[in-house]
């Protein structure tokens, strides 16, 4: 059973292995003649803008903490549709309540103007 | 082998690095960070145990404190930001108006 | 393959939850208007609300003496459920009706208070009528979220931001301790069942020398005390009572409490009946402990809010005499206990509510100097609320000690009841204390700024009324205690 993976280690041994090797070798034997261009965090190419610790508009967070409310409700969505057939008009009719629960929150969050970004 | 006890062993680590880090920590996004440590820790203890006792109860457990764990950072997230709008910190060090 | 939502649907019992669905879809709908409504624009959604309350009251009245179980087993309303419903229910009412004319005066109309208040008690409710620790815990953290917006809800304040933050933390804090709790029973009985785990560990030959049970029973606790405020779980309360707008302390000192002590009532009494001695022996600690904390750091404050928090963490450890007595009169006790307490504090409250100026700053003990005199009213209502809180007759803070401490004695804790009144005794010299300040000091203030405000009056009324009625004729609502023991 073990054994049939064992393609797969030894793929991720020369991955690894491969990896370390050129970065090591790379800093042993390769020249080094830095500059300010060079030494710089690489962008796209572009030049720098700004600097990466930059806050965050707290915007970001409105639009994080409504994500997180209504993302998790999707675990409750997983087992009903596992289950879904079984429990038939039953399990539907509750999952139309659950959803309407959530509506009515996503209603309020649409009216209160939460989901503008202006 | 690994059984229910090494789950267990694991899951009180966690927890207990989570309380340390609450009574450590002084950023109030990390101690939040440390809180969600336990209660992940506590699922842990739930989903482990179900499979162990073979019984669903605790993976049905672990969906609620999910999304309860989700409710308490929402309104966790408003709170901080709430403060942070009047007082520019989000560490707890600035709390100095209630004190005895 | 037909037979799960056959079963799925035997299972539920909507009659189990009537009167928490009520008060959600109340809830829901309120928060629906609010949105249409325009902004501070307040009072429409004000009077919903205490509709909705009174809808559900009624609802809960009539399922008494009809015990109603559900949803497999995790919830069940029978009396006890429905006393300690009613008793959050008139907290509820209470505080909104002190509610509106104190948002309009503090500069936050906003509509959603009124909401999360009615979300809040519905929490409560769940707690007080969940037998499955999933549902306990479901209530405990709707009633808690809910909460932590409360207690926070004065963005722009400070103190607010401060106190909702610190409930917060520390609450999430003792949720992680009572859910580890949870899952360390679950792990030794195999059921969240409150019934299932008391048989399982009945079933056990050493059950209070397992250490899962005991670390189990203990973490749980843990959570149930950090809800009531005893110590040493009681850092939280002073801060966060001060720092939250008056009208929420109010209402957290009374409802949720209640809800806790509802719940960890049926969690040790009947999960845990096993472990009945060790129980009752930290109990004792905790109690005596609870009681001298709150009552002696009482006396060293100065802010009358902060005050009352200590002295709402000491009625916790009276409270806690009745579950160390174990029996039927400390039980019932507590259901009474918490609905006197729920009447003397709220209305000392909605007094500080009136006397308060913009922003809160002059709750102090000198900001009450000379109120007797200045305003007569209040100063007899607060006088009222004060000799029920030190537990003096005719008031029903006397008839309430009176029962719990019954309970303790006919347990046999002579040293316990002993203790609980030398607390009343020290407890009398900070609720004095705050007399003398109102009635035989040189008014600092004129008090102008006070309004009589009407629905105000009308919940310092009622609570005076409750106060009164259960402490003259503790009687029958005694009755209705002892039929609400499960």
């Amino acid at each position: 059973m073990l054994e049939n993976y064992l393609p797969v280690l030894v793929l991720i041994g020369i991955a690894v292995a491969f990896a370390v090797g050129s970065v090591v070798m790379s800093g042993l034997i390769g020249m080094k003649k830095p500059s300010a261009v060079k030494l710089a965090p690489y962008e796209c190419g572009m030049p720098l803008v700004g600097s990466a610790r930059e806050r965050f508009s707290v915007k970001f967070y409105i639009i994080a903490m409504l994500f997180i409310l209504f993302d998790i409700e999707a675990v409750f969505l997983y087992p009903w549709a596992v289950m879904f057939k079984r429990l038939g008009m039953f399990g539907f009719v509750e999952m139309g309540v659950f959803i309407a629960i959530l509506l009515v929150g996503f209603i309020y969050v649409w009216k209160k103007g939460a989901l503008e970004w202006e | 082998m690994i059984s229910v006890y090494h789950y267990m062993i694991l899951s009180a680590i966690l927890f207990a690095i989570g309380s340390f880090g609450v009574l450590t920590r002084k950023n109030m996004i990390v101690i939040f960070m440390c809180i969600e440590l336990m209660l992940n820790s506590v699922n842990l203890t739930f989903i482990a145990l179900s499979r162990h006792l073979g019984n669903m109860d605790g993976q049905i457990f672990v969906f609620f404190v999910m999304t309860v764990a989700a409710a308490e950072a929402a309104v966790g997230l408003a709170l901080i930001i709430a403060f942070y709008r009047n007082k520019e910190s989000i560490e707890v060090d600035d709390f100095r108006l209630l004190k005895w | 393959m037909e037979n799960l939502a056959q079963i799925a649907m035997e299972s539920v019992n909507f009659q189990a939850i009537m009167p928490s669905l009520v008060l959600c879809c109340f809830g829901m709908v309120l928060l629906l208007v609010s949105v249409f409504l325009e902004r501070g624009r307040t009072a429409p959604i004000c009077w919903l609300s205490i509709i909705g309350l009174v809808v559900t009251g009624i609802i809960s009245i009539n399922g008494w003496n009809d015990p109603q179980a559900g949803f497999a087993g995790g919830v069940v309303l029978d009396n006890f459920a429905t006393f300690f419903n009613l008793t959050c229910l008139i907290a509820a009412g209470l505080t909104i009706l002190m509610s509106d004319s104190y948002l309009h005066r503090e500069g936050y109309p906003v509509a959603e208070y009124y909401p999360l208040i009615l979300f809040t008690t519905a929490g409560a409710m769940w707690m007080a009528s969940g037998t499955d620790l999933m549902t306990i815990f479901l209530g405990l953290e709707v009633l808690s979220v809910s909460l932590y917006v409360l207690a926070g809800f004065f963005r722009g304040q400070l103190r607010s931001n401060e106190a909702g933050l610190k409930y917060f933390f520390l609450g999430a804090f003792s949720t992680g301790f009572m859910l580890y709790g949870v899952a360390l029973l679950y792990g030794v009985t195999g059921t969240t069942k409150v019934a299932g785990i008391a048989e399982a560990i009945r079933l056990m030959p050493d059950a209070s020398s397992n250490p899962m049970i005991i670390a189990g029973a203990i973490l749980l606790s843990i959570g149930f005390l950090f809800k009531i405020g005893a110590a040493p779980f009681h850092m939280w309360t002073p801060d966060v009572y001060q720092g939250a707008p008056t009208p929420i302390t109010a209402f957290m000192s009374a409802g949720p409490k209640a809800a806790a002590f509802a719940a960890f009532m049926r969690v040790t009494y009947i999960s845990l009946d096993s472990l009945q001695v060790d129980m009752s022996a930290m109990f004792w600690v905790l109690a005596v402990l609870t009681m001298t904390i709150g009552n002696f750091v009482a006396i060293a404050q100065k802010d009358v809010k902060r005050m009352l928090a200590f002295s709402s963490i000491s009625h916790a450890g009276y409270a806690l005499v009745g579950m160390v007595a174990w029996n039927e009169v400390g039980f019932s006790g507590i259901l009474f206990y918490m609905l006197v307490y729920t009447f003397m504090n709220i209305g000392a409250f909605a007094v500080l509510v009136l006397i308060g100026k913009q922003g809160e700053d002059n709750l102090t003990l000198d900001g009450m100097a000379g109120l007797g005199y200045k305003r007569p009213f209040l100063g007899v209502a607060m006088a009222i609320f004060l000799f029920s809180l030190m537990g003096l007759p005719p008031t029903a803070g006397f008839t309430g000690k009176f029962f719990i401490f019954a309970g303790a004695l006919k347990a046999g804790y002579v040293w316990l009841a002993i203790l609980g009144v030398l607390n009343s005794a020290v407890s009398l010299y900070y609720y004095l204390r705050v007399m003398v300040y109102m009635y035989f000091r040189d008014p600092v203030e004129d008090f102008s700024w006070v309004k009589m405000e009407m629905a105000t009056i009308v919940s310092i009324l009622i609570a005076i009324a409750g106060v009164l009625y259960l402490g003259v004729l503790p009687g029958p609502v005694m009755e209705l205690a002892k039929l609400s023991i499960f």
